[in-house]
């Protein structure tokens, strides 16, 4: 092949070559595989292109952990912990390619895709699954309490009104009056639930919490004559024991004998905890354990004998999903610090599936249009410059492949995008080779000319456009980068195939024969 | 085919015109902004609560704020989009928490449980399905600006420097980055009077149309080196006027296929892309119009101010030499 360098021919065979190695396993997986067979090809997944969140659907949670509540030293390791505690709580439930991965000091970011329910996803996920077993205070130590509460609202003026003296207790319809006598919390109208958390609230803010006993909700809803609301449980600070001592957890259906089929959790402890179960349950015969999970009350049974049998079970106040839910999160463990979701993004099937057919249905118009305008004001070398613009977007795609690269929807619209300034390049020499022939230099030499010329606009501007695709990479997050990463492929393959490979096929053919026209 | 055979309009003749529609064009823009108090944020950058529900059946804006007063739960933004019975709600991030709270008994926020629980109430027989939903914290908003206002500041300081280093006195590089500065702010203008919110996918977008503004730029600016080289004893009226009309058919060619590519994403590309594709389609415009009418009628006028103060100082510094001989 006379006329080409020997060096430019190796240089792009050699480049498609990798391109078809890169691009081989991505199409396997999606064209070849079933959906049972891409689940277990672990190995093939960390070669090829993947689909993004806002595609196919699924959630991007950044959770932030509240480290205020360790000792500095200790946060790493906490995080690390959170990391492997989530990990195991998300494989359990069976969610497919999980990512989960610290971000800085305090986040971690966990990625799921396909998520049938978000919201059982955030419970999953955003619980610190804290469970105590604590004893109910008595009835004394609770009138102390609301008394002293009562006092100091209205001491420190807290009141609106300052004629209220019992501002705190007359919130408490009934005192709520378990079997056996002995009170262990006050029934609260829910009207008038969101003014005794605030009254909790200014009390904890006002340095004068009460210092016997903590103030808990139940989480089951009560109706007591007419009235509906929750009951307001006064428990000991002291944790008698906690939920690392559960070796397992199951949700069962036949826990509660009032309410058969009714969803709960069944705990068994390991042996330590059997065995502290039974001291503690001895110890306090008559009075109420409550179980309390993240700071509400599951339940507040009364202790009639001591218990050996290393189990326990919560029941009431959840459906099927949030009982397995629970099970998971027992299981796995509490996570040593309390996380909130900072940032959530969720893209639901319906609206990942119409990305896809929107991105594709855009893609082909965008090519049609190309095309067409490309070939009528160019002719011959216009549908050269078709077949360049295919060749980049192969190269697109394998460079993704080879980097392993998620394709979001800002990233099909960079590769859009692409499809209209990839040719550019083409454009700058085919004007800059009309020119030449204008000029009435022979076709040859109006060619060389051309290319050259063209050369060096077409890196200066790939070059600047490159320099805000790499500052998006780097300043831009999730979707975007997806989108930086698509355009700075983009231009580099626009380099080869419209600069390279036109260049060649040009040389090809006039060093076959003396052409005296050409169609451009 | 071809339309544009070597043309030669006197683009530089209409340079003052050009400069001041592009200056009233920015005024207008930068009025907007102002009387808005800034770009309208999403909630990508001020945090907060967004979701995008579809409904099975035709439901009205009203309705649907109906609904969510009754379980107190206020939006500031309930809007249609596209034409699937497709509604965004936005929120405030504590209030939701709040209400799930109450209403769905859930330490954890779920705006798309809240609003399925409140059109279930108030309009039992419609039904809501969660297309999308994003939550972003005050924290990582505040990070999200400050990471969006480095990214812009460090793209034009790179391609200040680019620019600086490739063409030869400054002026290049200062109109340069002034005509990009123009093709942002105006995309932003228009989004402004619009009344269209900035999100990190427009900022994406805007970015873009940076690199597309001193692409296009760069175009015409390789052109006037060449020519400026070629034919040094011309006036840069002349030269640069030559250099736009060589260039100009690939300006408007290149323009018009990135434009046909955009009108695909603007039209058919779904609507997470449709503000992204609206920004860049105003951006090319705008970019594709300053490189000729900003960009090179600025080192035009640029140029031609600086010759006309040296030949001013050469002559007064000749009438100073002057009087000292006479003296």
């Amino acid at each position: 092949m006379g006329g080409i360098a020997r060096w430019k021919l190796i240089l792009v065979i050699g480049v498609f070559a990798l391109a078809a190695y890169y691009l081989w396993p991505t199409y396997q997986y999606y064209y070849r595989l079933t959906p049972e067979e891409r689940r277990n090809a672990k190995e093939l997944r960390g070669k090829i292109i993947h689909m993004g969140l806002d595609l196919q659907g699924g959630m991007h949670v950044v959770l932030e952990a509240d480290l205020s509540q360790i000792p500095p030293d200790q946060a790493k390791d906490a995080i690390d912990r959170v990391v492997e505690i989530l990990r195991n709580r998300v494989d359990q439930f069976g969610v497919s390619e999980p990512v989960i991965q610290k971000q800085g000091n305090d986040r971690i970011i966990v990625d799921l895709a396909g998520v049938q329910s978000e919201s059982d996803v955030r419970e999953l996920i955003g619980k610190t699954a804290r469970l105590e077993f604590r004893l109910c205070a008595s009835s004394t130590v609770a009138s102390q309490v609301v008394d002293r509460l009562d006092r100091e609202l209205v001491a420190r003026g807290a009141v609106a009104d300052s004629a209220d003296t019992h501002p705190f207790s007359s919130k408490m319809a009934v005192a709520y009056q378990a079997q056996y006598g002995v009170p262990v919390g006050a029934f609260v109208r829910d009207a008038d639930i969101p003014a005794v958390n605030a009254l909790i609230e200014q009390a904890k803010q006002g340095g004068f919490a009460p210092v016997e006993a903590d103030l808990f909700w139940e989480s089951e809803e009560r109706t007591i004559g007419e009235n509906k609301g929750k009951v307001l449980h006064f428990v000991n600070k002291t944790v008698e024991m906690s939920g690392d001592m559960v070796a397992s957890a199951e949700r069962r259906f036949d826990l509660d004998y009032e309410q058969p089929n009714a969803p709960g959790v069944s705990m068994t402890f390991s042996n330590r905890g059997a065995t502290r179960f039974a001291q503690i349950t001895k110890a306090n015969v008559g009075n109420h354990l409550a179980i309390v999970l993240d700071n509400v009350v599951r339940s507040a049974p009364v202790i009639r004998e001591a218990i050996r049998g290393g189990r326990a079970s919560i029941t009431g106040s959840m459906n099927d999903q949030e009982a397995l839910i629970l099970a998971t999160v027992l299981r796995a463990g509490a996570l040593p610090v309390d996380v909130k979701i900072a940032e959530e993004r969720t893209v639901g099937p319906s609206l990942g599936n119409d990305s896809v057919q929107a991105s594709l249905k855009a893609g082909m118009w965008a090519i049609i249009a190309t095309v067409a305008f490309m070939v009528v004001w160019y002719k011959g070398s216009g549908l050269l410059a078709v077949v360049a613009m295919f060749l980049q977007i192969v190269l697109l795609f394998a460079g993704l492949s080879a980097l392993n690269g998620t394709l979001t929807v800002p990233g099909i619209a960079g590769i859009i995008l692409t499809i209209g300034m990839a040719v550019d390049a083409n454009v700058l020499i085919y004007e800059r080779i009309r020119e030449e022939l204008r000029n009435k230099k022979t076709v040859r030499a109006a060619i060389d000319a051309g290319y050259t010329r063209a050369f060096v606009t077409i890196f200066d501007s790939n070059l600047t456009t490159l320099i805000a695709a790499l500052v998006l990479f780097q300043y831009g997050t999730g979707p975007i980068r997806g989108f930086a990463v698509t355009l700075s492929i983009g231009l580099v393959a626009n380099m080869l195939s419209a600069v390279l490979v036109t260049r060649m096929v040009f040389d090809f053919i006039t060093s076959r024969r003396r052409l005296e026209t050409l169609s451009i | 085919m071809q339309l544009l055979v070597n043309p030669n309009f006197d683009f530089m003749g209409k340079r003052n015109l050009a400069l001041a529609v592009s200056g009233i064009a920015t005024l207008i823009a930068i009025g907007s902004l102002i009387a808005h108090g800034g770009p309208r944020l999403s909630v990508d950058f001020t945090g907060g609560t967004f979701v995008e529900m579809r409904f099975d059946r035709p439901v009205e804006a009203a309705q649907l704020r109906a609904a969510m007063d009754g379980i107190g739960l206020a939006a500031s933004e309930i809007q249609k989009v596209g034409d699937d019975n497709d509604y965004i709600f936005r929120f405030k991030a504590e209030d939701v928490a709040q209400k799930s709270q109450q209403y769905l008994e859930s330490e954890i926020a779920d705006p798309s449980g809240l609003i399925e629980y409140a059109v279930q109430k108030q309009l039992p027989e419609v039904k809501a399905t969660m297309r999308r939903q994003e939550t972003v914290g005050p924290k990582i908003g505040g990070e999200l600006r400050n990471r969006a206002t480095q990214a812009v500041v460090v793209a034009l300081i790179l391609m200040l420097v680019y620019i600086g280093f490739r063409f030869p006195g400054i002026a290049f590089a200062v109109c340069a980055v002034v005509a990009l500065f123009h093709d942002v702010l105006l995309t932003l203008g228009v989004f402004s009077i619009l009344n269209k919110e900035v999100s990190l996918t427009v900022l994406a977008a805007l970015l873009t149309i940076a690199g597309y503004s001193i692409n296009d730029t760069i175009v015409v600016y390789d052109r006037i080196r060449e020519e400026m080289k070629a034919r040094k004893r011309e006036p840069l009226v002349q030269v640069v006027n030559r250099a736009v009309n060589l260039t100009l058919s690939r300006t408007m060619l290149t323009g018009l296929t990135t434009i046909f590519a955009l009108f695909a994403l603007f039209f058919v590309g779904g609507s997470v892309i449709h503000d992204f594709a609206f920004a860049m389609l105003i951006g090319v415009l705008w970019g594709t119009y300053s490189s000729v009418f900003v960009a090179s009628a600025l080192v035009v006028t640029w140029e031609l101010v600086r010759q006309r103060r040296e030949t001013s100082r050469a002559s007064s510094k000749g009438q100073r030499a002057a009087t000292v001989k006479t003296a």
